[in-house]
């Protein structure tokens, strides 16, 4: 109990250290390191509304410290970024590493960041189609802070600045992939045993950790030609999730994947419209008739965001997952239920801000024609002061069948609050 | 089409007619003046800016942030970069802006904690600029061509202009009136009237001082006049013709914020 109480010592501590004290603090550091400090405390806590499964009645009960800094070295910037977590669902406390990161620029066109960093591009609304770097869908789903959503990667990106084209490389040496949906704190779909799958039964997989044999890479190509932005992206590596069996150990493993993607961006009709495609290549499933792979797949993605109102902004997209080889796909599993050929997705964006900006009320839904199952996003978040925020949401999940992807989740509904000192 | 033509002709002629000496300037002509002095003097700039937001229970929220401009040409398209110090959960966010003249602008928030790039919408420049009584428009300024003008007063210090919108529903205004420094073509105070013909709000230049031979507002306020409210903007850390290249405001120093937006 002592051991994941620590955040929550370090919580009292922050909220009775007087702000001017940190004030000085803050000054101190930025005046003689020229190192700027950022720092927030939060309390958050959420329950599951209907519990059937072996899962805990909380779905998050954890309080967190974050502390950022970041040191000017003229020549280069050090970035530092890290939490304790004293977790209750976990039952621990732990650190988390989120920045630690050096950029400079070796040339006048050229950015370097070496480190742990979060990584981010394409053009989707939390959908991602070539952008593979982590993800952590355990976070989201739980409701922590959308920031937790991208995992950091650790990498060396590297930025060059052509007058004609911009392109980003980055090379991530080990392969950690995202934080994917086990059962330890959601429970889900277990395809190898045709049942929901919870803290009894949760995901074993292998690790791909061998350094340099289990590398990503992934690059983008981009240009704007007056206000529209083009991209293309190459990513080679592995499924972030893992979409493949080990047919002797029955464990999950990470299959080879390559990815070849465009997307644009442009304003349209008053609005903000988006386009984005990628083929999937499952290079361990080249012919789609391995039943232990996933398939090949083109994804592809196209969306539109309006004002609809004075602070009031609305944004529709639609989503596709086209399996390839679907025939194979079919034979290979023989009788048994499998995924459909076309994975149909719709979401959509309602935000609006009210009280001088302070209030935010926002939904986001995911809804699926093809697959009968819906994921919803209610959040309000008020701003008491400029220090203190609090936030209240939702994860809905709502589906036809206990296989489907937002489906599986149906009985980890849950609702949370929380408090944000943030300085 | 020879009704047209004559029409040309008639209106070229116009510029040959020689205009009395001591007559006022076109009230057009001041129009534009006055949008070269606020919003396009020198070639570049930048400003440390300060916010008090006091809302009409006379709560208050601070904002502060490092704002760079350029300009493509006077009078025409210009770049903003807004780079977020304060309060501490916008901190180090950028905001930026391509203020186009024949189109909408475009807009990019970047957000540094998902490392995020996102393009905004910027159909309705009439909203309100981080949850302040200012409105985008009031920052970037409003394009003279919007509004007809008539100059409505003159007296020894000011020129007043009330200005009636083209497109009458593309606004929430029905007009505005705006008291013009005669010596530096500095707004000096903007009134707006709404529909029902109530003065709701109200926008002045509390201070000013003259900083590289430009005239320069330094301390700003506007006021809800019917729910109450009010936002004072102070300006310091004010410089011009700084030289900022157009590459500061792309992608690039989204993720990497230039010397210039920090310090």
């Amino acid at each position: 109990m002592i051991k994941f109480s620590l955040p929550i010592v370090v919580f009292l501590l922050f909220c009775i250290t007087p702000q001017q004290v940190l004030a000085t603090l803050r000054d101190t550091l930025y005046d003689d390191y020229r190192t700027d400090f950022y720092s927030f405390v939060e309390v958050r806590n959420g329950w599951r509304v209907d519990r059937n499964q072996d899962e805990k009645d909380a779905s998050i009960a954890e309080s967190r410290l974050q502390v950022a800094l970041s040191t000017d070295l003229s020549k280069a910037i050090v970035k530092f970024k890290g939490d304790l977590v004293g977790d209750l669902v976990e039952e621990e406390s732990r650190a988390e590493l989120r920045d630690l990161s050096i950029s400079f620029s070796p040339l006048n066109n050229v950015d370097v960041i070496a480190g742990r960093q979060i990584i981010t591009w394409g053009t989707g609304d939390l959908v991602f189609i070539n952008d593979l770097f982590a993800k952590d869908w355990e976070s989201f789903f739980i409701g922590r802070d959308t920031e937790y959503l991208k995992a950091p990667s650790d990498a060396l990106k590297t930025s060059i600045f052509f007058d004609a084209v911009n392109l980003d490389l980055v090379y991530m040496p080990v392969f950690h992939g995202s934080q994917f949906i086990d059962g330890t704190r959601i429970s889900y779909w277990n395809n190898l045993s045709s049942k929901t799958g919870d803290r009894s039964l949760t995901v074993l997989d292998e690790d791909r950790n061998r350094f340099g044999n289990d590398s990503e890479f992934a690059a983008r190509l981009s240009k704007n030609i007056s206000a529209t932005e083009l991209a293309l992206y190459i990513y080679s590596g592995f499924w972030q999730t893992p979409e493949g069996v080990n047919s002797t150990t029955w464990n999950l493993i990470y299959p080879r994947l390559s990815v070849y993607g465009l997307s644009l961006r442009a304003p349209l009709l008053g609005g903000i419209a988006n386009f984005e495609t990628g083929y999937y290549d499952s290079r361990q499933d080249p012919d789609g008739d391995n039943g232990f792979v996933r398939n090949s797949e083109i994804r592809f993605l196209v969306g539109f965001e309006h004002e609809l109102g004075t602070d009031f902004t609305g944004a529709f997209q639609y989503y596709l997952e086209l399996k390839q080889d679907y025939d194979a796909y079919e034979r290979s599993f023989s009788g048994v239920k499998s995924d459909d050929e076309y994975r149909h997705l719709l979401t959509a964006r309602l935000t609006k801000l009210l009280m001088n900006q302070n209030l935010s009320l926002s939904l986001f839904s995911y809804y699926s024609p093809s697959d009968h199952d819906a994921y919803l996003r209610p959040k309000a978040n008020y701003k008491l002061t400029d220090q203190w925020a609090l936030e209240a949401g939702g994860n809905i999940f709502i589906g036809k069948d206990d296989q489907t992807f937002f489906g599986q989740f149906e009985d980890n509904t849950n609702i949370y609050t929380s408090l944000r000192w943030s300085y | 089409m020879k009704t047209t033509i004559a029409i040309l002709l008639l209106a070229g002629l116009q510029f040959l007619v020689p205009t009395s000496g001591e007559s006022a300037p076109d009230v057009n002509q001041i129009i534009e003046k006055t949008n070269h002095a606020a919003y396009y003097a020198g070639d570049d700039g930048k400003a440390q800016v300060s916010m008090r937001i006091i809302d009409a229970q006379g709560r208050e929220r601070t904002r502060e942030f490092n704002i760079l401009r350029r300009d493509s040409s006077d009078g025409g398209k210009q770049q903003f970069y807004v780079y977020f110090k304060k309060p501490s959960d916008v901190r180090k966010m950028v905001f930026m802006v391509h203020k186009n003249i024949d189109r909408d602008d475009d807009r990019w928030l970047y957000l540094p904690a998902l490392s995020l790039v996102k393009r905004i919408a910027a159909s309705d420049k009439r909203t309100s600029f981080v949850g302040s009584h200012f409105f985008y428009e009031d920052v970037s300024g409003r394009p003279p061509k919007d509004d007809t003008h008539e100059l409505i007063e003159e007296n020894d210090t000011y020129y007043v202009i009330k200005n009636t919108p083209k497109v009458a529903d593309s606004v929430e205004f029905a007009s505005y009136t705006v008291w013009i420094d005669k010596a530096t073509f500095m707004p000096k105070k903007a009134e707006y009237i709404n529909k029902n013909g109530e003065k709701y709000r109200l926008v002045e230049a509390l201070e000013t001082q003259t900083i590289q031979g430009f005239p320069t507002v330094i301390k700003s306020r506007v006021a809800d006049l019917l729910d109450g409210g009010e936002t004072i903007s102070e300006f310091s850390n004010i410089s011009y013709n700084i030289g900022l290249a157009e590459d500061i405001f792309t992608e690039r120093y989204l993720h990497k914020p230039p010397d210039e937006a920090r310090r």
